[in-house]
């Protein structure tokens, strides 16, 4: 059974594996978490607005890319961001997006979805009180939200958010389909090149595992830390 | 957009010889649905019985049931499915690993079952989280009542769970249904995987994805308000939302 196992082929594989993979992995969930939080942020204040029309264009969008699978959103990025930046650009053909900046826009416009609702939740569980005193104090709308709803609302939901991240995460391993080197697509690349799927596959299981073991176990500290006795 | 549309190729006949695009799209849909509803189905069964070995007083189960959870939520789903698709064959004694790659639909059971035990954990937690929301006095009034650990569970605390946690597992069907998709890296032609090989052949790129999108959001559809139905059906009397 693993009397054959070639640690080996794992060793030879590691900076490859590391530099190139995982550097592309995280560097993708680092830039999609931010950019899905700025724009998730953006988008749970459409929906929280007063105006109904703001309110349900949001809605509309996150209902829509919760209803999709992740990977034919990737499909439908990737084809579609070269003729939006021939739009945005002017050019006469599609402009050549590449693969890093393609998986970005999709992963930021997909997280987005997931994490307004997760900074929904948290704006709506600030308590009634709290804007009303901002605007006693003089406060207008974009203080108040800068000031006193937002980042209690960003504490508040920062394990969920983490939680989320984490799942993002383990989410751009599908960025496989595009055949991108991340750090699944290097060990597959490798797995293939030497055919030793067994090793790497379990190796890339074993990694994505420990990492977000982790992570998760951080997460569950960290709840215990910055829960707020009420 | 200098984009040559063509909403007439979903009738125009495709190149496998099986009708037209439409008919390729809609065998995908088919395929997509039998994957998550049996993927569903496994991680029904096994999420419920890990969920409640979570919640039984035995230290031992409590153990199981949160390893379980942790091993397979904290790998991502893809490569769950290449452990499931190339590594099991190699790890199994030969002749076994033989039989399982020579299985004809192999990538169909391998997206079953992979999808299936890696959605049972969710399911798991969302039924854990069911039952320690019971109040404590609903088991202790089992115990008095004389009912055994078994039958508290089977007509006391699971039918009350399952029914506070019907909204929450709606979308897990729904997340079932949408991680077929991954399938597609084992070969596997259900909806998504149809909507490429479309794009492949006919370079049709955004009106084989339209229809793939509008099939996804018509399932979503129809899940959704069948499940609104099933809730009202088996709301609880006395809480909030029952009659």
């Amino acid at each position: 059974m693993l009397a054959n196992f070639d640690f080996d082929v794992i060793r030879r594989a590691l900076p490859y594996l590391f530099y190139e993979g995982m550097t592309f992995t995280l560097m993708l969930t680092g830039l999609a978490a931010l950019g899905g939080l700025v724009f998730g942020t953006a988008i749970a204040l459409m929906r929280l607005s007063g105006y109904k029309t703001l309110g349900r264009i949001a809605g509309v969008y996150v209902d829509f890319m919760r209803s999709l699978p992740l990977v034919l959103v990737i499909f439908w990025f990737y084809f579609l961001v070269p003729y939006i930046g021939q739009w945005l650009t002017g050019a006469s053909r599609p402009i050549s997006v590449g693969a890093f900046a393609s998986s970005l826009i999709t992963f930021i416009m997909f997280e987005a979805a997931y994490f307004s609702e997760i900074m929904r939740a948290g704006i709506q569980s600030i308590s009634r009180g709290q804007p009303a005193a901002a605007s006693a104090l003089g406060l207008t709308y974009a203080q108040t939200m800068r000031y006193v709803v937002l980042p209690q609302a960003f504490r508040n939901m920062l394990p969920v958010l983490i939680t989320q991240t984490i799942v993002l995460f383990q989410d751009t391993s599908l960025v496989y389909v595009l055949s991108i080197t991340d750090f699944l697509g290097a060990a597959s690349k490798v797995a293939q090149r030497d055919g030793r799927l067994v090793e790497m596959y379990l190796f890339a299981a074993v990694v994505y595992f420990t990492i977000s073991c982790i992570a998760s176990f951080g997460v569950r500290r960290l709840q215990a830390r910055i829960a707020i006795i009420r | 957009m200098n984009y040559h549309w063509n909403w007439g190729i979903f009738f125009e006949p495709n190149p496998m010889g099986t009708g037209n695009y439409l008919d390729l799209l809609l065998s995908g849909l088919v395929l997509t649905l039998e994957t998550g509803v049996l993927a569903w189905i496994i991680a029904l069964i096994t999420g419920s019985v890990v969920g409640v070995m979570r919640t039984l007083p035995s230290k031992g189960a409590n153990w199981f049931g949160f390893a379980y959870v942790e091993f397979f939520r904290n790998m991502p789903l893809l490569v769950q499915l290449f452990l499931w698709f190339f590594v099991l064959p190699e790890l199994l004694p030969k002749a076994a690993g033989l039989w399982l790659k020579q299985l004809p639909n192999a990538p169909f059971w391998t997206a079953s079952i992979g999808i299936g035990f890696f959605m049972s954990a969710r399911v798991a937690v969302q039924l854990q989280a069911g039952i320690s929301s019971l109040p404590r006095g609903q088991k202790m009034a089992a115990t008095a009542l004389g009912l055994t650990t078994v039958q508290g569970y089977r007509y006391i605390l699971l039918p009350m769970a399952f029914r506070i946690i019907l909204p929450p597992l709606t979308s897990e069907f729904l997340n079932t249904i949408k991680n077929t998709a991954v399938a597609i890296t084992i070969g596997l032609l259900e909806l998504t995987g149809e909507a490429r090989s479309m794009q492949e052949f006919s370079f049709q790129v955004f009106e084989a994805f339209t229809a793939a999108t509008v099939l996804y959001l018509l399932v979503n559809a129809v899940v959704v308000t069948a499940m609104r139905f099933l809730e009202r059906w088996v709301a609880i009397p006395g809480y909030i939302t029952g009659k």
